[in-house]
Formats: structure tokens, C-alpha cells, sequence
């Protein structure tokens, strides 16, 4: 588009770009405050309600944080979780997204339904938990992965994906020998890779941010991924307490623990932001397309 | 294979129509044979952690009891929903859900329009690009530390919020406990975590705007402010119908997780709402048949709200949804 250079031109562009500027600002302000008190000591925190940038410089809330294994322990199981759990999903989904995007499969119309359906109504909450109690999931990793296994969502926009791409190609490769499983891992699967990485990417946040799962299935606190352990640290020790999980003989957290332990949790994310972005906005995209 | 062609050798001549359609069905199931190897764990997901639940709901019309099982527990009819329209807290939580739907709806909904109207408008990749970048961020934060960050800043013991009214000679407010605050914090919260992401469906489809439209809109001497009035906003109509009726098809799913992180004892006449409610009552409580009652009424209302506003909107002339 053509630069506006007119006076009243140029006076909108400005107020625009200050507007924009103050509320990109706004949603990032509480990050860096969060950072910041991290790395200094709470009676800095306290006298000097610095929002950015401290005066006295400290490591001690994480030396705390890190003095007992509890939040490695928490890292680990959300670590393990995100990894394990984003290859499964990721298998499940792209072997059944793969066999409904053939359209010589009879009965894929049906299937198709199956899946659509549960994305329009469930069972709820407690008849779930019960389906996942009476398989003997409770307390078990397994719990914060298989009930929540496949994304129809996501499933959809990789058949979606899947079926773009030229039937042609898998012709040959079956004139060559290839069966299915062949054609889908040699063939299918390297030609989809921005959409994999994207769903994958979809699969590991939802992952690494397990808390409703982890709350209803897991009743060991050794077991708690990192997204638990942080609730109950800042919410819970709050005084706010709703679960009396924590008995108040306690005394809550200083603010620069509280800080340091949402700056641990949230790091991974902060990591791969830059991939995210790109590859989310494009599956953003894959999804609003229509199925 | 030997299976499938079997009946078609030996009675090659007289065969009958439906016998051969039968036998080309089953040879092409043969044929597919490996795809549906590989449909069968994605089904058998479905089939245990969705469509068992479903059938699960039954125990709503039974007095549930765990060790009973739902083939042994007591049939009891309808008793867990008279129940629900008797009680008059159902009216409240019922109340609360609406409230935070309505907050969604009218508050939160244009803000990703107008936010995605002003990236457009903004001259300069860099700059778009970082704000973009910058808005996005939240939207990737769990609701945990979303809800914990704010903790930490309204908190009313060294809370920076607290302190800053302090500064300026307020008094502090105790954000966290008081009823009256919940709302406004929970619809700040949904703005901050979402409405730069959401811009992204509207960015699309601005960007596919023809340039000429704003060419012609200018020789005949139409300001900025007018041109997004006359072709931007028109341009995009579709799709913000669209995700309108989404949205209103969601009317009760407002995300246990959120709400659940800033119920507690002082806000719950505001902030219970029917998921929270299930699970307090369902899990906390045991009270399992009467908390599925009230999750069944929801999922069938959520049912009718989607069917009913993808048939408007097909009549209205937009694309239904489903």
C-alpha cells in the first residue's frame, strides 16, 4: 500500500503505533516484572517496588528453589511427559489421519463421524475418571497421556494436510511394493512436515501445560508434573487455600521463591517461542481451512 | 485373499449381483487391510475415552455407588435432575457460567478485531512483526502461571500492584478474596492470555483483501479511518460471524482450568461455575451421580446451543461451522 504522507496521515499512523506499542508493552510488562524479581532478594522486592530493573542483584530464590530435588523431580516428570507423550500422540494421530485421508477406505465416512461427534459432546468429567479409575490408570503417567491421547481437532487438520497431497505418488509407490505402512512413513510423512512440526508443536504445549489431568488422575505429589507443584506454591500458599492440601503451619513462600519457580516453568516455552510462533500461526491456518 | 475369491471360482457363471458386490467389497477390505491396522488404535482411543464416557452418563439416573458399580448401583429416573432444578444453587452457578459467557461475548470478543485492524494498519514489517511476536506470547502460558503471575502481582503483601496504589496513596484492595473483583480479573485474564492470538484468523483474512479496493477508496478521497470502516470491516464479516457462533455454541465451556485457579472460599458465590461445580461436588464430595446430572445437562445444552446457531447461520447465508 502506498505511504500516506498527509499531515492527519501521518497523526493516525503515530497514534496507532503508540497505542500498539503501550499494549505490547502491557502484555509483557508482568513477564519481565516476574523475571526481574527472580534474581533479587526479597527485601529489595519489598523496599524498593522496582517493577523492572532491581538495584541489588541475587541468585538466592533459585538456590533455594534447587536446594531439594522437588522442583528437578517436577521438570523431570513434565519433561518426560511432554516428550513421551507429544511421539504418541503424534503416532496415533498421523496412523489414523493417514488411514481416513484414503478415500477407497469403506467405512471412513463412519469413522470420520465417530471422531467429529466428540468434539460436539462428551461424557463429562466424572464418568472419565470413572473410565480411567476402572483401568487402573490412577496415579500412573499413563494417566496424563492416553486419556487425552488424540486432538480430534488436530486429527483433522493432518487428514486435511494429508489428503492434499497427490494421490499419484502413492500409486507408484505401491507399484513398487510399497504397502501402506511403507507408503505412509516413506512417502506421506517427509512431505508433511510443516504440518507434523506444527501438530507436534500443538501436542508439546498442551503437554508441558497438563493441570486439569494431572489434578483428577494423579493423587501422589511425587508424581506432580511442574504446572501442579506451581500452583501449589503461588496459589495455595497464598493463604487462598480451597483443597487444604497445605496445613498453614507453613509459612507461605517469600515472593522472589514464588517468582523464580514461575520463571523455571515457564523457560521451556520461552526456549522454543520463536519456533512456536512460526509454525502455530501457520497451524492456525491449517485449521481455519474447512474440512 | 483366498478367502474373498473363493466363491467367485467356484460358481463363476450364476453369479448373483449382490454376491459379486460382496465379493469386490470384501477383496478391497483385504486390499485396505493395513490402513485399517492402522485406524484401530485412533478408534479404539475414541471408543474408550469418549464414546465409554458417554455411555457412562447413564449412572446420572442411578444412585452411583463405586464399589456397586454401574451394572449394580440403583436405578433411580430422573431424582438427580429434580434435584438439580430444586436446588436453587444450580440457579446461582448456573448464573455465574452465564455471566463470565456474556463477559466473553461482549467484552473480550471485539478486543482481537480491533487489535488485528491496528496491526493492519501499522506501516513497517519490523515493527508488526515484533508486536505481533510480543501479543502472541501469553497465549502459549498454561492458565497456571497465567493465574500465578497475576498472584504475585495483586497480591496484598508485597504484591507491585498493592505497593503502586499504596505509592499514589490509595488504599489496597484485596483483589484476590473479594468477590467483586473476580469478574474483572477473570476477563482481564482472558484478554491477556488470548486476544493477541486470536487477532491471527482476522490478520488472514484481511491480508486477502484486494489493494486496488483501498486505491479506488482513495481517489475518491477516503481517510484511513473510513477506509477500515468501508472495506476492512465489510471484507472480514464472514469470519467474524463465524467465530461468533462459535463461540455462543460454547455458551457453558469457559475452561475449568481458568475459573477453577481463582475459585476460593471468599469468591465462590461469583466464581462457581458448572465445571468447577461437577468436580467439587463430583470428585471432592463423591457425589458422582448427581455432578454427572449436571455435567449431562450441560453437555446437551452445549449440543443444542451448536446445532442451533450453525443452522442460522446457514440461514443467515454464511458457511455453517459443522
Amino acid at each position: 500500500m502506498v505511504e500516506d504522507r498527509s499531515i492527519s496521515g501521518r497523526i493516525y499512523a503515530a497514534i496507532n503505533f503508540t497505542l500498539l506499542a503501550i499494549i505490547a508493552l502491557i502484555t509483557v510488562l508482568p513477564f519481565i516484572h516476574v523475571v526481574a524479581g527472580s534474581f533479587t532478594t526479597n527485601a529489595e522486592l519489598a523496599a524498593n517496588k522496582f517493577v523492572l530493573i532491581p538495584k541489588v542483584w541475587s541468585l538466592d530464590a533459585y538456590k533455594f528453589i534447587f536446594s531439594t530435588n522437588t522442583i528437578f523431580r517436577a521438570m523431570g516428570v513434565s519433561i518426560g511427559v511432554t516428550l513421551i507423550g507429544t511421539l504418541f500422540s503424534m503416532l496415533v494421530t498421523a496412523l489414523m489421519a493417514y488411514g481416513l485421508s484414503r478415500k477407497d477406505l469403506d467405512g471412513r465416512k463412519a469413522v470420520n463421524f465417530l471422531v467429529v461427534f466428540t468434539m460436539l459432546f462428551n461424557g463429562g468429567l466424572i464418568p472419565t475418571f470413572l473410565v480411567v479409575k476402572e483401568l487402573g490408570l490412577i496415579d500412573s503417567y499413563a494417566a496424563l497421556i492416553l486419556p487425552s491421547a488424540i486432538s480430534a481437532f488436530n486429527m483433522i487438520i493432518l487428514k486435511n494436510f494429508f489428503q492434499n497431497i497427490p494421490e499419484g505418488l502413492e500409486e507408484s509407490a505401491k507399484i513398487d511394493g510399497c504397502n501402506d505402512f511403507g507408503i505412509l512413513f516413506r512417502i506421506v510423512l517427509p512431505l508433511s512436515m510443516p504440518a507434523i512440526a506444527t501438530i507436534s508443536l500443538f501436542y508439546a504445549v498442551t503437554y508441558w501445560n497438563t493441570y486439569l489431568t494431572a489434578i483428577l488422575y494423579l493423587n501422589d505429589s511425587i508424581r506432580w508434573p511442574i504446572q501442579v507443584l506451581l500452583r501449589q506454591i503461588v496459589v495455595l500458599a497464598s493463604g487462598l487455600d480451597h483443597s487444604s492440601t497445605l496445613d498453614g503451619t507453613v509459612p507461605p513462600p517469600d515472593q522472589t521463591i514464588k517468582m523464580a519457580v514461575i520463571v523455571v516453568a515457564t523457560l521451556p516455552i520461552l526456549m522454543v517461542y520463536p519456533y512456536l510462533q512460526k509454525h502455530f500461526a501457520k497451524g492456525a491456518m491449517l485449521g481455519s481451512m474447512k474440512g | 485373499m483366498q478367502e474373498a475369491t473363493a466363491p467367485s471360482s467356484t460358481t463363476p457363471k450364476f453369479q448373483p449381483k449382490k454376491q459379486k458386490r460382496n465379493s469386490e467389497l470384501k477383496k478391497r477390505l483385504w486390499r485396505n487391510k493395513w490402513l485399517y491396522v492402522m485406524l484401530l488404535p485412533g478408534v479404539l482411543y475414541f471408543i474408550i475415552f469418549k464414546y465409554l464416557p458417554m455411555y457412562g452418563l447413564v449412572i446420572s439416573f442411578q444412585d452411583y455407588k463405586p464399589y456397586q458399580g454401574i451394572t449394580g448401583s440403583e436405578w433411580v429416573g430422573m431424582e438427580h435432575f429434580k434435584r438439580l432444578f430444586a436446588e436453587p444453587e444450580f440457579f446461582n452457578i448456573l448464573k455465574n457460567t452465564l455471566i463470565l459467557f456474556g463477559l466473553n461475548l461482549f467484552i473480550y470478543f471485539p478486543v482481537p478485531i480491533i487489535l488485528a485492524l491496528m496491526l493492519n494498519e501499522l506501516r513497517g514489517h519490523f515493527f508488526k512483526r515484533l508486536f505481533q511476536t510480543l501479543v502472541y506470547l501469553p497465549h502459549f502460558m498454561s492458565w497456571v502461571i497465567i493465574v500465578s503471575i497475576t498472584y504475585v502481582m495483586v497480591t496484598m503483601d508485597g504484591g507491585i500492584i498493592n505497593e503502586l496504589l499504596v505509592y499514589f496513596g490509595f488504599n489496597k484492595i484485596n483483589f484476590l478474596l473479594s468477590p467483586g473483583w473476580f469478574r474483572p480479573m477473570y476477563i482481564l485474564q482472558v484478554i491477556w492470555r488470548e486476544a493477541g492470538w486470536g487477532t491471527i484468523i482476522y490478520l488472514a483474512s484481511i491480508a486477502a483483501i484486494d489493494p486496488g479496493l483501498y486505491e479506488a477508496a482513495r481517489m475518491d478521497g477516503a481517510g484511513r479511518l473510513r477506509q477500515v470502516w468501508h472495506i476492512t470491516l465489510p471484507a472480514i464479516r464472514g469470519v467474524i460471524i463465524t467465530l461468533f457462533i462459535l463461540k455462543i455454541g460454547h455458551v457453558l465451556d469457559l475452561g475449568f482450568e481458568h475459573v477453577y485457579l481463582l475459585l476460593n472460599s471468599m469468591n465462590r458465590e461469583v466464581a462457581e461455575i458448572i465445571d468447577t461445580y461437577v468436580y467439587t461436588a463430583g470428585l471432592r464430595q463423591g457425589q458422582y451421580s448427581y455432578s454427572t446430572a449436571i455435567g449431562f445437562f450441560k453437555s446437551v445444552i452445549g449440543l443444542i446451543m451448536v446445532m442451533l446457531v450453525n443452522r442460522i447461520s446457514k440461514k443467515m447465508g454464511e458457511e455453517g461451522v459443522y
